[in-house]
This record gives C-alpha cells, structure tokens and sequence, in this order.
C-alpha cells in the first residue's frame, strides 16, 4: 500500500523563533582550513530583498563525502562537518552568509559520471506555499560545469543562474525568485 | 540498526563511484504526484504573487545529494525539555494543555526513527513571541512556543504543549488563520525535507483560509488536520491530539525514472 504525502504549508513569517539555531550557517566549523564563505541576497519578483526566509544547505566535503550516517559511501572525516547548513536571521536585507569548504565531485545520476561541485539548495519563506530547491555551481569549474549531467539538463541560456561568481573569501550566489535573472529552480 | 557497508568500489581515479546504502535506505524516492502539494503561485494567499518563480521548474534526477540528509541531534544537543513547551519557562503558561503525537512514516509506511521533528506556534490567545507580531493579544511570559525532538525507534514523536489560539491577518479583509502548529521535518535525505502546519478537528476558519485551502484536494487537506484521542489524554491534565506525517518514500523500482 501507498500512503500519500503530507502536504506543504508555508513556513509563514515567524519561523524565527523555533528554526533557526546557533551557529547554523557554519556548515564547517569556523576556522577550517580551506574554509570559504558564500554570501547573496534573496529577490522577489519586483527584485526587492526578501528578508524573512529561511535558506539550507546540503553538500559533501571537499572529498566528495557526506556527513550522512546512513551509509551512503564512506562518511566525512572532516572534523566537525556538518553539511547542513541553515541560515535563518531576519536581519532586515534578505542577505544570508554561510561558512563552509568547497563541496567535492560525487557521482551523477545512477552512478553515472561524475556531477561538478555543486550544494543543493532549500529555500522557503513567507508566501511560499512549498519549499523551492536549487544549486550552487561554481563560476571557477568551468570544465567540470560543462560535463555536468544536471547543468546539461537546464537551458543554455539559464544556467548562468545556478553560477556561483568569486569573491575574495568565496564566493557569491544570489537568488532571484522571479522576474529578470530568474533562478533556475528543480523540480525534485 | 543493520550495516551492510561493503567496501565501496574505487575506480583508478581515486573516486568512489557506487554508494552502498544499508539495506532500508532508498536509492531514490517517488516523486510527489501534481495535486500533492500546494501551487507555488495561488493567487488567494496574496503573498505568493511576488514570490513564486514563473518560468518551468527543470527536472532533477535523485543523485547521491538528494538521497542523503543531514542528522542534527549532535548539533542540536536536545534537551528533555525541547519537546514539552509548558516547562520552558519560569511559570505555567496560560490555555489548554495538549499533548500532540504521532507518527512519522515514509508512502511505504514505514516509520523514520531517529529524525528531527521541529514545531512552532503561537500561544494561546493566537499570539506570537515574534517582534513582527503586532496582533493586539497578550504575549505570554510562559510560553515561548517552540519545540524539537527525535522520533523514538518506531518513528513517534510527541509534544507537551497549549493549544494555540487562531488570530487575524493581512491577507483579505477579516482574514482570521485556522489554529495550528507549524512543523518542520527534516526526514533522512534532502528530497523528504517537508514544512508543514498541523491543524485542529473542526475548525470554523477552514472554509475561509487560502493556506489550509491552498492545496486543493480535500482528502490532501484533511491528511493536515489532526484528530482527537481521548485515549491518549492524561487524566486531570492534558487533552491529546494525534497526527501521522507521511514523507516520501523509495520509487518503486530502481528504474522508474529515466533520464
């Protein structure tokens, strides 16, 4: 027998005080080496800053290992990685800030050739009936993004969308809900 | 719990490419069918218009991102106290005590142990102890109104808790949100990620509220209302309410998508 899913709700404006935890956005403990940060803005179809969402992160080390314990592969040895990551403060300009290592290259779809590096992506907020997912690429994996099973599977001409660009200690990833510059969001 | 891992194959390169999950854990899970969910773009809710994407959502194969997931309860250090909301403060909070369980199933029915299940909620008078709740209902010294914890070994959680209040809003005139819980759970991989609100039996606001109404099929919006259990009540404490959430669970065949 199949049972049907639970349907979503949106996580509504008050989420702060029962999501977000301390040190949430620090998918790797500060001060790892190779630690780098990920920072953007989240716009909404008038590309106004949506400051009351709650954004998360999932992605593998640096060697392409999970902090996952149910057995998928070798675990993280990477001390005090979480993998995870939730950022959640209503700071007023739909800004977020991650702490993390540049994710490693895991395989495709069915085990299938290797994906480039890449962190999916939940985002969820106010006027948000459903969660949207998305990826982070990287602007500086240009071979890699262009072997990429999934990237191959998005628009030319949209993929820009998912690019991660570099920044100093970084690198920068903004989302645009809607409107010019749209974010390329998966169905999953 | 049963460990099967093998040693994973290692092709020249250095890179593992196959994955050996233990034996229960999906390799990829079902898709949600159409109407399982609510239309990110539903006019009602008039929040939603500036913020659902327009364009066609790309198809993503399950690859092992999406079948692996976070497990918080290290990170989180859980307390005894994280799941009954009454004790968190100094004092007893105002309005009716409930305890809320249940259990937490994939579409298989199997249970998922072991998983974070997250709430939040106003308090009883339908007020949040938010800075953005302006509502015009008092806040309650005692209630905070969030809770965690883990389901047990056959997938159940439960919470202590008040009986939250419906209060008013924004969305049209005289807009007045049903009574609920608001729950996150995190399942064990990124597709089962699911927030959702819980609602209670009965309630007069249900005809007139676009989020319950959001999702279209009533038999799907019936799945968010709890039930009352006068069996699990506490004598000469609590009232009870129970609600099963089902997450996603494994396709039926490892080769029911193609790409």
């Amino acid at each position: 027998m199949i049972f049907e899913v639970t349907p979503s709700q949106t996580v509504g404006p008050y989420f702060a005080i029962g999501v977000p935890f301390p040190g949430g956005n620090l998918i790797v403990p500060d001060g790892t080496p190779g630690q780098i940060r990920i920072t953007g803005s989240i716009y909404d179809g008038h590309n106004e800053p949506i400051p009351d969402h709650v954004i998360e992160f999932w992605q593998p080390d640096g060697d392409g290992r999970f902090a996952d314990i149910y057995g998928y592969g070798e675990q993280s040895t990477l001390p005090g990685f979480r993998g995870f990551g939730r950022y959640g403060i209503e700071d007023g300009d739909g800004s977020y800030e991650i702490v993390t290592v540049k994710p490693g290259r895991v395989p495709g779809p069915n085990n299938g050739p290797l994906q480039a590096p890449h962190i999916d992506v939940t985002l969820m907020a106010r006027g948000m009936l459903h969660r949207v997912v998305t990826r982070i690429y990287f602007a500086d994996e240009a071979q890699a993004n262009a072997e990429d099973p999934v990237l191959a599977g998005v628009p030319a001409s949209r993929r820009d969308t998912l690019i991660a660009s570099a920044t100093p200690d970084g690198y920068r990833f903004d989302i645009h809900l809607q409107g010019h510059g749209e974010t390329v969001f998966f169905d999953i | 719990m049963s460990t099967t891992n093998e040693q994973p194959e290692t092709d020249t390169d250095g890179v593992r490419r196959i994955y050996d999950p233990v034996a229960d854990t999906p390799l990829r899970y079902r898709r949600d069918p159409p109407e399982a969910h609510p239309s990110l773009d539903y006019p009602p809710y008039k929040s939603t218009q500036l913020r659902h994407p327009k364009e066609p959502l790309v198809y993503l194969p399950h690859t092992v991102t999406e079948i692996t997931g976070p497990q918080l309860d290290r990170t989180l250090a859980l307390k005894e106290t994280d799941h009954d909301l009454t004790v968190q403060a100094q004092g007893e909070p105002i309005g009716e005590r409930i305890i809320v369980s249940g259990h937490v199933y994939d579409t298989e029915g199997k249970p998922l142990r072991d998983t974070l299940v997250e709430i939040w909620q106003a308090n009883a008078a339908g007020r949040y102890d938010h800075r953005w709740d302006r509502w015009a209902a008092p806040l309650d010294p005692n209630f905070h109104g969030a809770g965690r914890c883990l389901t047990d070994s056959e997938g159940r959680y439960e919470f202590t808790t008040i009986k939250p209040g419906p209060y008013p809003w924004g969305n049209h005139y005289n807009a007045w949100r049903p009574a609920h819980i608001h729950f996150s759970l995190l399942g064990r991989a990124f597709t089962q990620r699911l927030v959702t609100q819980m609602y209670f039996p009965g309630d007069p606001f249900f005809p007139y509220d676009p989020i319950f109404n959001s999702v279209r099929d009533e038999k799907a919006r019936g799945r968010m209302i709890s039930t009352f259990n006068i069996h699990q009540t506490r004598p000469n404490w609590a009232q009870a309410f129970n609600w099963d959430i089902y997450l996603r669970g494994p396709a039926s065949t490892p080769f029911e998508e193609a790409f």
